[in-house]
């Protein structure tokens, strides 16, 4: 038998309850954040269009850049003002 | 495990074997005989010295808790707390230590003593780890009897793909013994799940990695460099590009360690060079959870991913170290992390002059990634010692060298622009009048290394550059 010492980080995964998906976007908040890559802002321009004609009330939001994770206050941002936020990555 | 108190009076620890200490059988047995209080301690033989009542160190405990690195050793305790020692035979030490100047007046002045058992080199590291494992924080996993703890270690993903040593406690009070860090320091906050680091949980990955003790300090300053929003460890590490933090190691300690910076600098079979890189992307891994699938969103990747690290050939060069030039002062450690991927040879074998060698760099180097684009990538160049010396003979500094490759590579925008040359690949149509240099200023780092036959030298390219996604640190390295 060895023993031996944890080179992890030990973290215990916290498992977060989702919110329900809305019935309808109609009348709510949604969210689009633009991580800044070259061409991203053409689908968010047609996806923000499409979105306002099913009637949500569309936010832009943009990443300083795509390297590095959203600031913080950027996340606090778009917590507080959307109820619906569409996350996604290009490349 | 408590610490044992000395009792007050004289303290001598002694082991049979040393012949200074039996030569000072007498001198103990006179303070025996004497008004203050004397307490022996012996290592090995729990009968010598005859008649003194010496109690048996077993363990060693007292021996390590009270620091005894020469037998005998004599200490004076007074309520609980040590104010004076002296070790070997120094008569007039002894004399001074006890008040005493009657004793072992038919001895010679002086003779040397032995080494204490506790720090038998056979010993020591079984020590360190049953007196001092209680400064180790980390969660204990222990192996199954019957389990191969390499294949263990294989399963619950702590590896890049290669064998790693086991992190016991034996060895990572080992690694510890590099640094004079504290090991609850927190060195850095790991990307990609920002979690703190300690310098324990460097050094537990740094065993991993197959470092040495002396390696630390430079696994520390590496761990240090790359997390922070400066280089963007994040960044690199997620990046659909084959990059990696590359290490490049300046100063003497470079050499006090090993590292390796001529022949097959990039290659294998250097010990100090491979582990320290291996040690830092092992940490991103373990303690950042960094893994390749996961954040790390490579389409390739590159092999130095695994560890890609190496010292300048300060020695050898006609200039300025990297780090110098960095702003480090001369003759002290640093090192330089550069989001690189792997290196590309460039050849010329027939120029004998520095602007016809500038020509063969500049064409190069106009490549990196794509001819067409620009501004957007730094790079390391590799000069190789034949090559230098073509300029060293003309007399050219770093920054001349450097300054005559940026001058050839102006170039004009209606070559670069997308769609010029049948390449749909470059910068937007309005820039077709604009010059545009392949590199932002200071966006070509200059570093001296490689073996000493070969008119070869190295490119390494980079990553999206400067506060859009990584720019070059450079650390010192301190104990």
């Amino acid at each position: 038998m060895t023993t031996l010492l944890d080179p992890t980080n030990e973290r215990r995964v916290q498992t977060m309850e989702r919110v329900g998906r809305p019935e309808s976007l109609n009348g709510l908040v949604v969210g689009l954040l633009d991580i800044s890559k070259p061409r991203g802002d053409v689908f968010l321009d047609r996806l923000e269009q499409r979105l306002s004609e099913m009637g949500a009330d569309v936010r832009r939001f943009k990443k300083p850049t795509f390297t590095k994770p959203a600031p913080v206050d950027l996340r606090h941002e778009i917590a507080i003002q959307c109820q619906v936020v569409i996350e996604a990555l290009a490349d | 495990m408590s610490t044992p108190t000395l009792p007050d009076g004289l303290v001598i620890v002694v082991k049979h074997e040393c012949e200074t200490c039996r030569l000072v059988v007498p001198v103990i047995s006179q303070l025996k005989a004497g008004s203050v209080p004397v307490t022996v301690y012996t290592q090995d033989d729990p009968s010598f010295p005859a008649g003194v009542g010496a109690i048996h160190d077993a363990d060693l405990a007292v021996s390590w808790h009270s620091d005894i690195e020469t037998v005998p050793t004599v200490i004076k305790v007074e309520n609980g707390r040590e104010v004076a020692r002296t070790f070997g035979w120094v008569r007039d030490e002894w004399h001074a230590l006890t008040g005493r100047n009657d004793l072992g007046l038919e001895l010679p002045a002086f003779r040397p003593g032995c080494g204490s058992l506790s720090v038998d080199p056979d010993l020591v590291d079984a020590l360190r780890a049953r007196f001092g494992g209680s400064v180790l924080s980390a969660r204990r996993v222990e192996t199954a009897a019957a389990e191969d703890e390499f294949e263990a270690m294989f399963d619950r993903g702590w590896t890049d793909g290669l064998p790693v040593v086991p992190p016991t406690e034996e060895r990572v009070l080992r690694m510890l013994t590099g640094t004079t860090r504290t090991p609850s320091d927190v060195v850095a906050v790991v990307p990609p799940d920002l979690v703190e680091v300690t310098v324990e949980k460097i050094a537990i990955n740094a065993v991993m990695a197959g470092c040495k003790p002396e390696y630390l300090p430079w696994v520390i300053a590496g761990v240090e460099a790359v997390c922070n929003d400066t280089f963007n460890i994040h960044g690199v590490l997620a990046t659909t590009m084959p990059v990696g933090p590359v290490i490049v190691c300046n100063g003497p300690g470079t050499r006090a360690i090993g590292m390796n910076s001529g022949m097959n600098v990039f290659g294998q079979g250097n010990r100090a060079n491979l582990t320290i890189g291996r040690a830092v992307q092992l940490i991103i891994r373990n303690v950042g959870g960094g893994r390749p699938g996961e954040v790390d969103r490579a389409t390739h990747g590159n092999p130095g991913k695994i560890s890609f690290c190496f010292a300048e050939d300060e020695v050898g060069s006609p200039w300025t170290s990297l780090a110098e030039s960095r702003g480090v002062a001369p003759g002290h450690d640093a090192i330089t992390v550069f989001p690189g991927e792997g290196p590309r040879c460039v050849v010329d074998q027939q120029a004998r002059d520095p602007e016809s060698l500038c020509n063969t760099f500049a064409a190069c180097l106009r490549t990196l990634h794509n001819p067409k684009l620009v501004l957007a990538f730094d790079a390391i160049l590799v000069m190789g010692p034949e090559h230098s010396r073509v300029f060293a003979e003309a007399g050219w500094n770093r920054e001349k060298v450097l300054d005559e490759i940026h001058a050839r590579l102006q170039l004009p925008g209606s070559e670069l622009i997308r769609g010029a040359n049948g390449i749909a690949e470059g910068i937007p149509a309005h820039l077709k009048d604009a010059t545009l240099p392949k590199f932002r200023p200071g966006g070509l780092l200059l570093v001296h290394a490689g073996g000493g036959a070969g008119l070869f030298s190295a490119i390494i390219g980079g990553w999206a550059n400067g506060d859009v996604g990584s720019q070059p640190v450079t650390r010192e390295v301190t104990p």
